[in-house]
This record gives structure tokens, C-alpha cells and sequence, in this order.
């Protein structure tokens, strides 16, 4: 089975993120950048699947050439080849899925599976969007994936329990948390990805319109939190959740 | 090997040591308790091939990369480096010195982990003075037997063979001319292991006495087939055994200091954040800058190891410097911690207590000292 598994780069989750004044963006000095890590979840899957079944899992990530960093480490943890489309500008979701939309029509996969959306700016539109160009099937939110012959049956996490979906193939799956948990790149894997294939090319030169739809106007940081305060007694805390927090 | 590709191991150890070390190292460290699954990680993460020439299975990383690597384990928990550390130190005497059989029955087996080494040099009453070692090993047809104790030995429960140093010749003059070092595979014929030491810190892996009652080996583990060839061979380990202590001390010093400055911004007292209190910015200063500076004699000694250089005086500076430097930061954070830093709730008194370690192991300070000495007026001589 061939998988094509789109991998977005974001600032680790573990990382304090700070906006800029201007509200334009966030501070990126001192970020460190991983994998979005629910595709981080795709790509483990994909592997999962290729180690049952055998195929080739590509990735592929449209961004700067920096992303080269992420791709690498998602070759390290197994993947056969990557696909870099460059793009220096930052591109809308729509975009993005037209890229996507347009590497899968070249490379023909079975099937895509990528994060339900990325940690940074949460859209969870691009697995969708590409089902859509595509014509594709999709599953989101999967916490399950299985496979007969030409057929998927996968388990989706919907409000309040779980919904088992089953489709032909090609199709489009996106990632929950709970798929499986995204093995290690480990050190001789890092060695041989430096070895495999990572092509570039220029994200014009795919004929798509890369126009923005959607412009991010201003970022705002959480409010500060609030220090906490000891309460005497049960009663008074229960006072306190119902009368002043107003959560219970 | 580039530099990139150096970056993404460094990373991938340190996410390892993020992810699965840091949270639950105080506590198998408190409980005493051998970190079999982290040791499988390792296993699975490819460690124990680190220093292993790649034509015989391993990544074959340079000291630099290999002391960056020890850093980041023990910034988890250092009996980690123990582990992997002995195991490659007996992989660097027989890529050095073994014969080409004896390269490839044992190296590609302990890249993978599958055979898991250690060195067996220390006994009961020679430490640093390795000539007046008392374990013998006599020839008995295609065997040599062994007889003697050993002490201290990490790795010797766990592990399945030992790099032993034994005296084929006891009446030697020169007496360090007629040790010999051994490739020891346990079996049921021996070594037998027998106690577990009870240590301060380092705890959590097996530093071990080991016995040998007439233990036979075959003369094919003879490493590099010839006999008194053995403290030679251990000498040229103990460069890369002190790059890998003093790499120990940076990681658990950057471990301490790391608490410290955390720990500074929460606390207030009269009033402000104690990291705004003059005295312990003090403090953060002086921890920094000593860390710093021991990160730095770690780097250019294996800089010098890595260029094929003679580096005995680098690595026995920085091996004297860093451990030092690590019992001096792990007490400051101790005290910028307070009264939390003394209970086991935190880990720097942990750190406290690992930090001794890399002052007496490989070597003690007072003994590195007059190496280096010793190496200065070979240098300056007039």
C-alpha cells in the first residue's frame, strides 16, 4: 500500500510561546520545531501499516526549507521518501490543500493519512479540504484503522463515545491522540534517513492559486493566570465553585 | 560525520531522556531499582552501538557527539551513562586491540545491545593503582583459568560479559607488563556475582564484586591474542573513560542548575521572586559560569581525541574541573532550593548525591591531579 502522509512543522509543545507585541505573530528566536504531533501519529500509523502489509509511506510538507528538519525526522523514524513543496510565504489552509490535492494526483497514493490539525493554529480543515478536491472518502478523528483487501474500516472519536466508519479506497484519514503512540527515530535510523530521497520543488511551479483567503489580523497571549487561594473548609469551597467560579 | 547529523542524534537522546527519563528517574533511583524498560529504550534507541565503528555495526559517533550524548543521560539520570559507558569502554579495548576474530564475534553482538559488557578492573584493595591487581589467569590448555576478585564492577549483573585485567605472569618486573586483559562472556562455570554494593548515589544499576574461582576462559578471548598487553590496553581507555566522567558531571551539574533557576523565579520571599535577591543571582552566576567552563574542557579534550591527539592532560583537566564544578553546583542548588532541596520531593538532592561519584570513579581527583602535574613537567621540562 502506498501512504502519503503530509507532515506540518510546529514550535514543540513543550516550548513557553510568546507572541510579539504587534499581536502579527509569535516570537520564533529560542522555539524549538517538531512535527505537528498528531501527524507524528499519521506517520507512525503509516508505518504500522506498511510493517503489516508491506508499500511505501511518503511524506510530504509544503513550507521553507527548514521543514527539511522535520522531514528528515519522519524519514528517520521510518518513512521511505519526502517531498518538500518549497514555499516562502506562509500559506492559508485552502492553499495548502490545493498543494496537497495536487502531490497526491502526481504520487497516486491508496491512501492519506495525516494529523486531525496541527497544535499551532487548530484549523482541522486541510484532511477535509482534501477529501473534498479529491473526491476521496474521509474518516477524521481516527483512534482506529483497519484494513480488508481494498476496504477501511476505521473508529472515529465523535462527541461522547465512538462511531465506526467503513469506506473504499483511496481515501483520507485524519489522526486522533489515541491511534497509537509515535515510536522514537532511533540513532542508526537517523544515519540512514540522511541516505534516503527528499526532493524539493517550488510551490509555483504546480499551477495552483496560492492566494490567501484568510489573513490573521492579531494574536492575543492567555490571560495571565490568576494566583490560586486556600479555602478553610469544604463548604467554603463548594460556596466558592458555585457562587464565584460557577462551575458546579 | 556532520554536523547535523550529530545535532539529530544529540536531539533524539535528549527527547528519550525528556520524555521517558526525567519523570521517573527519582524514582527508581530512590527505590534502588535496575531501569530494565529505559534500558530497553536505549537498547531500541541504538545507544549501545554509539562509539562502535559503523563497519562492525555500530553509528561510530565521534567523542564529541559521544560526550554531548553522556550529557544528556545523566542531565536524566546518570546511572544511565553507567550503563551504556562500561559496556563501551569494553567495545573501545577490543576495536582498538582485538584481534580481527575476536572484532567480529563480539563488536556487531554489542552495537545491538544483545551482548551487554562492562570492565572488570578494580579489586578489593587496587583501585587507581591497577599494577598491584591479584587475580591471575593461568594457561591450562585452550584455556586460561581464572581466579581473583573484583570490586566495584558495574554492569556485572546485568550485563553478560566482563573486560577483565588478570596477571598471566605475577612475577613480572615491570609488574604492570604482565596483566593481560580478558573477554569474559558469563556462564554457569562463573564469574559469579556476589553482592550488590549499597551506594549513596549511582544508584539503581548494579555496581557489583564479582568472583572468579577458577573460572576458565578460552585463550581466544585473550584480547589481541599476546599476553602483557593488558594494562596498556586499559590505559588507552581511560582518556575516553574520563571524557565520559567529566561529560557526567556537565550533564548532572546542567540538571542541578536547571532546578535552580526554576525553582528561583517560583519562590518568593520578602516580598519578590528570590532570583531577584543579589545572593542567589550570585549564585546563578557562579553555577553557570563553572558549568560553562566545564562544558568547554569536556568539548576540547574530545576535540583532541576525535583528531587522533594525545589528550591525557585535556581529559584529566576536564574530568578534574567538571566534577568538581558538578559537587559545587549541586550543593548551590541545594541551597537556592532550601529546605525543598533536601527532600526527596525535588531531585537535586539526587544530584547531590550522584555528584561524588565522578570525583572518585576513573580515577580519583587527588590521583588526576598528579597526572596532570606529572604530564606539565614532562611538557615544561628544562
Amino acid at each position: 500500500m502506498k501512504i502519503l502522509v503530509p507532515v506540518k512543522r510546529v514550535p514543540d509543545p513543550a516550548t513557553t510561546i510568546r507572541v510579539l507585541p504587534d499581536g502579527s505573530g509569535i516570537a520564533t528566536d529560542n522555539v524549538k520545531w517538531v512535527i505537528n504531533p498528531f501527524d507524528e501519529i499519521a506517520i507512525e500509523e503509516a508505518l504500522r501499516i506498511k510493517e503489516k502489509q508491506g508499500g511505501e509511506v511518503v511524506l510530504v510538507a509544503v513550507g521553507q526549507q527548514t521543514w527539511q528538519e522535520q522531514l528528515r525526522t519522519g524519514l528517520a523514524m521510518g518513512a521511505d521518501r519526502a517531498i518538500l513543496v518549497r514555499s516562502e510565504a506562509a500559506l492559508d489552509t485552502l492553499a495548502i490543500a490545493r498543494l496537497l490535492a495536487k502531490i497526491a494526483e502526481e504520487q497516486k497514493p491508496d491512501i492519506i493519512i495525516l494529523g486531525k490539525q496541527a497544535i499551532d493554529d487548530d484549523s482541522n480543515q486541510v484532511g477535509q479540504m482534501l477529501a473534498e478536491m479529491l473526491g476521496w472518502p474521509q474518516a477524521t478523528f481516527a483512534s482506529k484503522v483497519e484494513f480488508q483487501d481494498r476496504k477501511c474500516t476505521v473508529v472515529r472519536e465523535v462527541d461522547g463515545g465512538l462511531e465506526t466508519v467503513a469506506f473504499d479506497l483511496p481515501a483520507i484519514v485524519t489522526t486522533d491522540l489515541r491511534l497509537n503512540e509515535p515510536r522514537y527515530a532511533s540513532l542508526p535510523g537517523i544515519m540512514k534517513a540522511r541516505k534516503k530521497e527528499l526532493k524539493e520543488i517550488p510551490a509555483d511551479s504546480l499551477g495552483v492559486d496560492l492566494t490567501p483567503k484568510l489573513k490573521i489580523k492579531k494574536l492575543d497571549p492567555p490571560p495571565k493566570r490568576q494566583a490560586g487561594r486556600k479555602v478553610a473548609s469544604v463548604e467554603e469551597l463548594v460556596q466558592v465553585l458555585h457562587n464565584e467560579a460557577k462551575v458546579i | 560525520m556532520d554536523e547535523v547529523l550529530d545535532r539529530d542524534i544529540i536531539d533524539a537522546v535528549r527527547r528519550f531522556v525528556d520524555r521517558d527519563v526525567i519523570p521517573v528517574a527519582s524514582d527508581l533511583e530512590h527505590r534502588d531499582e535496575y531501569p530494565h524498560a529505559l534500558v530497553a529504550r536505549m537498547k531500541e534507541l541504538g545507544l549501545f552501538g554509539a562509539t562502535i565503528p559503523a563497519e562492525h555495526g555500530g553509528l561510530g559517533v565521534g567523542f564529541g557527539t559521544y560526550a554531548r550524548l553522556m550529557e544528556e543521560l545523566s542531565r536524566g539520570w546518570m546511572s544511565l551513562a553507567g550503563v551504556i559507558n562500561s559496556h563501551l569502554i569494553m567495545a573501545y579495548i577490543i576495536t582498538h586491540h582485538g584481534t580481527a576474530e575476536q572484532k567480529a564475534r563480539f563488536l556487531p553482538a554489542m552495537a545491538r545491545g544483545e551482548k551487554r559488557g562492562g570492565l572488570a578492573l578494580t579489586e578489593p584493595h587496587a583501585g587507581s593503582d591497577v599494577q598491584s591487581i591479584r587475580t591471575v589467569a593461568k594457561r591450562a590448555g585452550e584455556d586460561y583459568v581464572l581466579s581473583g576478585s573484583k570490586m566495584f564492577i558495574t554492569n556485572a549483573r546485568h550485563g553478560t560479559m566482563l573486560a577483565v585485567a588478570a596477571k598471566t605472569n605475577p612475577t613480572a618486573k615491570p609488574a604492570y607488563a604482565g596483566i593481560s586483559m580478558f573477554a569474559v562472556e558469563k556462564s554457569e562455570r562463573g564469574p559469579t556475582v556476589s553482592r550488590n554494593l549499597k551506594k549513596l548515589g549511582y544508584k539503581g544499576i548494579d555496581t557489583c564484586e564479582v568472583l572468579f574461582e577458577d573460572v576458565p576462559v578460552p585463550a581466544a578471548n585473550l584480547i589481541g591474542g599476546a599476553e602483557g598487553q593488558g594494562f596498556k590496553q586499559v590505559m588507552s581507555a581511560l582518556e575516553v573513560g574520563r571524557i565520559n566522567v567529566a561529560a557526567r558531571a556537565v550533564g548532572v551539574a546542567q540538571a542541578a542548575f536547571e532546578s535552580a533557576i526554576r525553582y528561583s523565579q517560583q519562590r518568593v520571599a520578602f516580598g519578590k521572586p528570590i532570583c531577584q535577591h543579589q545572593a542567589v543571582q550570585l549564585m546563578l552566576a557562579d553555577m553557570a559560569t563553572r558549568l560553562e567552563a566545564a562544558r568547554l574542557l569536556v568539548a576540547n579534550a574530545a576535540r583532541k581525541k576525535d583528531a587522533g591527539e594525545r589528550c591525557d592532560l585535556e581529559a584529566g583537566m576536564a574530568k578534574l574541573f567538571a566534577s568538581e564544578a558538578c559537587a559545587k553546583i549541586s550543593l548551590d542548588a541545594m541551597r537556592v532550593l532550601g529546605g525543598y532541596g533536601f527532600t526527596v520531593e525535588f531531585p537535586v538532592e539526587r544530584f547531590y548525591r550522584d555528584a561524588p561519584l565522578m570525583m572518585i570513579g576513573e580515577g580519583t581527583n587527588e590521583i588526576q591531579a598528579l597526572v596532570i602535574a606529572r604530564r606539565l613537567l614532562e611538557l615544561h621540562a628544562i
